[in-house]
């Protein structure tokens, strides 16, 4: 199969902002919603998320004129259960207590949908390397919106980042009152909603047609 | 090669794939282990010291270091008395066994554990030489699961310097605000026991006024009972009891 190169760019880039999995297709809002509370969370998980699909993008698409269609989900949750579970596996013995705060949310990536997604929608029909940029993009653009969305909730939140302090918070004798709201799972929502918002006054094609 | 969509190729694609991803899972499962025991056991040790209070930052405390000040001891729960620990001593594994545990009845069974290891683990902290801290192992049922932590009394063997818990399955934002600090931070200074060494904490609704009141959770009604539950077990007879009176009458 031929190189392409402008096709890989625009594979690996397009998910980022064109065709970003959350803000555009609206898929993995749970983890979303649930480790955005801390910078540090959110980054860990982004990796563990863009390791997850881009493996199984390259894992499935190599053995994809091999999988019967009757049992292809199957296989494709097969090879993605067993990549998060390499990846838990990984981070309990080397990022303990980061793995302690993602808790459960690091095995929930095998339900994530953008992992699934793109093994059906993409890894099935591509070669391996352009499965692999696939995967690479959509963990981007996943990484993206998780991360900015951290940014803003620990930032205003808890007035620190990455654990350090920021904006001096009232509790601790500085001036900054922390806004309890963004620490709730919900302020992501807002968030995910104002930045879609953005998203699609500057790219004004992602706007749906009236119905 | 026979057709792709065969049954047989179907099958055959079935088992090489579980057997590729088997062996793959196990092998950095048990590869990660040693590493992943070594995480387990340390986080444990933060929180002993967590519960005694002696961990003002937990991000950045130097466990290993601090943990020398603790003593680890193991106490033969029904006398009281100090025992060498068993190679390899595990309090969990020793309450599966039925040789190394005995059965609880339903009375008195007020952690819901169903049998308890014959041998436990204490902790001991000193300070110049002087006894200062006891901290000690619990568990009980909460409303989804176990729930794993540490009680920390103070010298005198009734005030509460803090309770710590490591593992549990309740459900975030209720019952797993049990780890909250802000709960935590609510324990220091509390009675557990009364004079005869009977426990008397409880937690309460409505705001607590006494020294041996604690808030309860809101919104996680069987999981502070639990805590109570599993403190009234521990620190009474068929727990710590006979140690404390041990310790009690001649010191450590």
């Amino acid at each position: 199969m031929a190189f392409d190169k402008q096709e890989a760019k625009s594979v690996l880039l397009s998910p980022i902002f064109t065709n970003n999995p959350i803000a555009l297709q609206v898929l993995g809002i749970c983890s979303a919603l649930a480790v955005t509370v801390k910078l540090e969370t959110a980054l860990v998980m982004s990796l563990a998320l863009t390791v997850v699909t881009a493996f199984s993008n390259l894992l499935i698409s190599l053995i994809r004129k091999h999988i019967p269609s009757s049992i292809r989900i199957i296989v494709q949750m097969t090879i993605i259960a067993s990549l998060v579970i390499l990846v838990d596996q990984i981070l309990k013995a080397y990022a303990y207590e980061v793995s302690k705060q993602l808790s459960v949310f690091v095995g929930l990536i095998i339900t994530n949908c953008i992992v699934m997604g793109r093994a059906e929608a993409y890894a099935m029909k591509n070669g391996p390397v352009m499965s692999f940029l696939d995967g690479i993009g959509n963990g981007l653009g996943y990484s993206v919106l998780l991360i900015a969305v951290a940014i803003v909730r620990e930032l205003f939140g808890s007035g620190k980042l990455l654990g350090y302090t920021i904006l001096n918070p009232v509790s601790d004798g500085g001036w900054y009152q922390t806004n309890g709201l963004l620490l709730l799972p919900a302020s992501s929502f807002f968030i995910i909603g104002l930045l879609i918002w953005a998203l699609r006054t500057w790219k004004t094609n992602q706007v749906e047609d009236k119905e | 090669m026979a057709n792709k969509e065969s049954p047989i190729k179907t099958i055959v694609v079935a088992v090489l794939l579980s057997l590729v991803c088997s062996i793959v899972v196990s092998y950095a499962a048990i590869k990660l282990k040693p590493q992943q025991q070594m995480n387990k056991a340390l986080d444990k040790k933060l929180n002993i010291l967590m519960a005694a209070g002696m961990v003002e930052n937990p991000v950045a405390a130097d466990v290993a270091s601090l943990f020398e000040q603790v003593e680890a001891r193991v106490v033969d729960l029904a006398s009281g008395e100090f025992v060498e620990a068993p190679e390899g001593f595990d309090q969990r594994e020793f309450a599966k066994n039925a040789a190394t545990s005995i059965k609880l009845d339903s009375e008195v069974d007020l952690g819901g554990i169903g049998s308890r290891s014959k041998l436990a683990s204490v902790y001991i902290v000193r300070k110049d030489g002087k006894f200062d801290t006891l901290i000690l192992p619990m568990h009980g049922k909460g409303l989804f699961s176990t729930l794993y932590g540490f009680v920390a009394l103070d010298s005198d063997l009734k005030t509460i310097k803090g309770i710590k818990y490591y593992e549990h399955g309740e459900t975030p934002g209720l019952g797993g605000e049990v780890e909250n600090p802000l709960w935590l931070a609510k324990w220091p200074g509390k009675e557990a026991l009364n004079d005869n060494g009977e426990p008397i904490i409880t937690l309460v609704k409505n705001g607590a006024d006494e020294t041996t009141e604690v808030d309860a959770l809101s919104g996680a009604t069987w999981t502070s009972n639990g805590v109570q539950n599993m403190l009234h077990f521990w620190l009474g007879d068929n727990g710590f009891g006979p140690f404390l009176d041990k310790v009690r009458a001649g010191g450590l």
